[in-house]
């Protein structure tokens, strides 16, 4: 070899291993003391401020139950963020983290970004089948790795605005599809100019709340088969649900033009949302939207969505989703972090306060069923559902809900009438998602 | 002749020469190991890895080019709306550039104002810049459509659609070609008036005048234009990510990631999709074979055009 080839090759192998030793940052421990004086940092996603105001107010309930633990918290943290600073690690990094989706927890769980939470829910007495429905036990968890633990929960369900309703000449809100899409066409106002006074209920996939996972749970569909491969192209209810969605939109003017009507409405968090501006007449969101419906220039309600003329007997069912909260892998105050979790996810009166302080479904079985919880009929509407056996939620996945993102690519194409072989494109979607599963594993 | 007895001492000075040399050039050297040398190290490394940032990378051989090059499905729609974004949006922003270029240069009469008016769109921040024509475009609620509308023109739905969501990014590009018109200005007043004298004599018209005067003249400037304007539009990143975003109206915050692409990936880069691949999915094998692919393809595409450029200077000379 020449001299100048084994100068190459050294300086090749010495950037390899400088790669290589660069790639992995430092863990944690859970040697601490939980009883010693330490500060923890809490990254979370509030930043309405009734909602920071909740979160804070719960830290402080929390710091006077442990005057040896200080919580510094951090809000407003996307998951872009926490998924980076933790890949950084360094003194900065957060101790505890909670996230407003739960498509990450398989990558957290997979890659031991946030620690197995097991070991310390054995330590401390806590049983989790006891504590949390099994629902949310699975969002949380990822090939038997509990990662993470659910710290209030989302469900959806139908908005609709009464006054319409009873301008129309209907009673009651749509129980299956048949009457949706009835009901929907009926409740539709045009203008002169083709164009909308007020939809009756838009399905386009890209309106606020509206991703496709959310309605295709009223038909309860099974994502993977048993060996963890896509099977949407052999699921029935895939067919039915996209034929659904087609049909609404036909029968309420068209792709086209409810997509420019839907570019018209302003943004979903302001007071320009297009169901509280009267646009929308039914509308699917999560139990949080009645917080912003106060002073609403009409009468509402609530409900289940529908669901399937064939499954009557699952009416009442609705997706299924929530906040997560785990530890940090690179935490050295682990055992002082899971005190914080703990409380956050599992003291019955914690979980109701900070539920019904930002109108979100509890997420512990006693919380669930309390006396104190908000009386509100619009809102306990949302625990029905929560508690119905048939709710669904998503199926965990390891390289963050890639699957969801590949079927809301194939139904936006779907919806704008672009797939003319449904079959086939379903095939092609299982073959993508499956590709993109095997490329995350290791 | 250097004489045996000299030969140490020239040795020695040789080498002084060679570390002189050396230091002068260490900060340029140590910049380009550091920002350049190491990265591309690194990304050819780990294109062969499986790595997710927080586990030690594992060796999966040709696993991650296979993925991009044949089962990742946005990889070709980025790719060619990357290219089709170098074909059109550069040979159009030199074309237009010059146009305006020329423009400045001729009229007699509030010189300055039109030469500020046409250079300061380029000083709007791209983001802000992006956002105003999202919203001057938006189809429903926008003053463009609307007045195009009282016109009785069919108007499109601009960024929200398909078909016409590159061509606006295109006229986002054109509004802000500040930049190109300087460039070209300087090049076109540097131009010798003897030569536009002489061709006049010769009874040269204003075409053959730009033909065989202006042309030739300007030709390095123009090439300089068109390989840093292929460089820059193969990392063409913040508008269209920015008005793919806002045309969506999907809500952003903790909790929601965009994909970036909107309408049905017509917006979609390379360098998003390296972004979101790297650093969102945390798929870091793919996002380093997709910034090799890209590499390649800006090397080519450069040598190509200073090859081209050398064949033309020549051919003048």
């Amino acid at each position: 070899m020449s001299r100048k080839l084994a100068a190459f090759a050294s300086v090749l192998s010495a950037g390899a291993l400088l790669l290589a030793g660069c790639a992995n940052p430092g863990t944690g421990s859970a040697e601490d003391d939980p009883t010693e004086p330490v500060t923890l940092k809490f990254w979370h996603g509030w930043s309405e401020k009734s909602e920071v105001e909740a979160i804070d107010a719960s830290i402080a309930r929390f710091e006077r139950q442990h005057p040896n633990i200080t919580v510094k918290a951090t809000g407003n943290v996307a998951d872009a963020t926490v998924n980076q600073a933790l890949r950084a690690g360094g003194g900065d990094a957060p101790d505890v983290v909670s996230s407003f989706t739960t498509d990450n927890v398989g990558q957290y769980c997979s890659s031991g970004m946030w620690v197995d939470l097991d070991p310390f829910m054995r330590k401390t007495g806590l049983n989790k089948a006891e504590v949390f429905p099994k629902t949310l036990l699975d969002y949380t968890s990822y090939r038997g790795d509990q990662c993470a633990l659910p710290l209030l929960a989302d469900a959806y369900g139908m908005y609709y605005n009464k006054d319409a309703f009873k301008e129309a000449g209907i009673t009651r809100p749509p129980r299956t599809m048949s009457e949706l899409k009835r009901d929907a066409a009926k409740l539709t106002r045009r203008t002169g100019n083709g164009g909308y006074r007020r939809v009756g209920f838009m399905p386009n996939f890209r309106l606020y709340q509206n991703s496709p996972d959310r309605l295709f749970a009223q038909w309860g569909p099974a994502y993977f088969d048993k060996h963890g491969k896509a099977r949407l192209a052999e699921e029935k209810a895939t067919k039915e649900f996209f034929a659904t969605t087609r049909e609404l939109i036909r029968r309420q003017g068209g792709y086209g033009p409810l997509e420019t009507f839907r570019t018209s409405f302003g943004d979903e968090m302001s007071s320009q949302n297009a169901f509280l501006t009267g646009k929308l007449a039914m509308h699917m969101d999560g139990e949080w939207r009645g917080l912003f419906m106060k002073g609403a220039p009409f009468r509402w309600g609530t409900a289940p969505l529908p669901v399937p003329d064939d499954q009557p007997e699952t009416y009442g069912r609705g997706y299924l989703t929530g906040t997560v909260i785990g530890i940090a892998h690179s935490s050295t105050h682990q055992n002082a972090a899971w005190e914080l979790v703990k409380f956050l996810t599992s003291d019955t009166d914690q979980v109701v306060a900070f539920a019904n302080a930002i109108h979100n479904v509890p997420s512990t079985k006693a919380a669930l069923t309390s006396p104190k919880l908000d009386t509100d009929p619009t809102f306990r509407a949302f625990l029905d559902i929560a508690r119905n056996r048939y709710s669904t939620a998503m199926p965990a996945s390891i390289n963050g809900g890639q699957y969801v993102v590949s079927l809301r690519d194939f139904s936006y194409r779907v919806e704008a009438g672009k797939v003319h072989d449904l079959d086939a494109g379903l095939r092609k979607l299982d073959d993508e998602i499956d590709a993109d599963n095997l490329q995350a594993q290791n | 002749m250097a004489t045996p007895t000299n030969a140490p001492a020239l040795r020695r000075k040789a080498r002084h020469e060679r570390l002189r040399t050396l230091g002068f050039l260490s900060p340029w050297l140590v910049g380009f190991t550091v920002f350049f040398g190491y990265p591309l190290i690194a990304t050819v490394y780990f294109s062969f890895m499986h790595y997710n940032q927080i586990e030690a990378p594992t060796f999966v051989g040709l696993r991650n080019w296979r993925y991009v090059l044949a089962q990742m499905p946005l990889f070709g729609p980025a790719l060619w709306n990357t290219l089709w974004l170098v074909v059109v949006m550069v040979a159009l922003r030199v074309v237009f550039g010059l146009g305006i270029g020329l423009l400045v240069t001729r009229i007699k009469s509030g010189v300055g104002f039109f030469r500020t008016a046409f250079y300061l769109p380029y000083l709007a921040p791209p983001v802000a810049a992006t956002v105003a024509f999202v919203f001057l475009l938006n189809p429903g609620t926008g003053p463009v459509n609307d007045i195009l509308g009282h016109l009785g023109v069919d108007a499109p739905n601009w960024f929200n659609d398909p078909a016409w969501a590159k061509p606006s990014l295109v006229l986002l590009s054109l509004w802000g070609i500040g930049d190109l018109m300087v460039i070209f200005m300087a090049a076109l007043l540097d131009v010798p008036r003897d030569q536009y004298e002489a061709a006049e004599l010769d009874g040269a018209g204003p075409f053959h005048k730009f033909r065989y005067v202006t042309w030739p003249s300007i030709t390095p400037i123009v090439m300089f234009a068109v390989v840093t304007g292929v460089v820059q539009t193969m990392q063409y990143y913040t508008q269209a990510l920015v008005a793919g975003k806002l045309a969506s109206g999907v809500s952003v915050g903790p909790g929601t990631v965009i994909q970036p692409g909107y309408p049905d990936h017509a917006t979609l880069t390379v360098p998003q999709l390296v972004y979101s691949l790297g650093f969102q999915n945390f798929n870091t094998g793919a996002a380093c074979v997709l910034s090799l692919v890209l590499f390649a393809i800006a090397m080519a595409v450069t040598m190509l055009l200073m090859r081209r450029r050398a064949g033309l200077l020549s051919a003048e000379d």
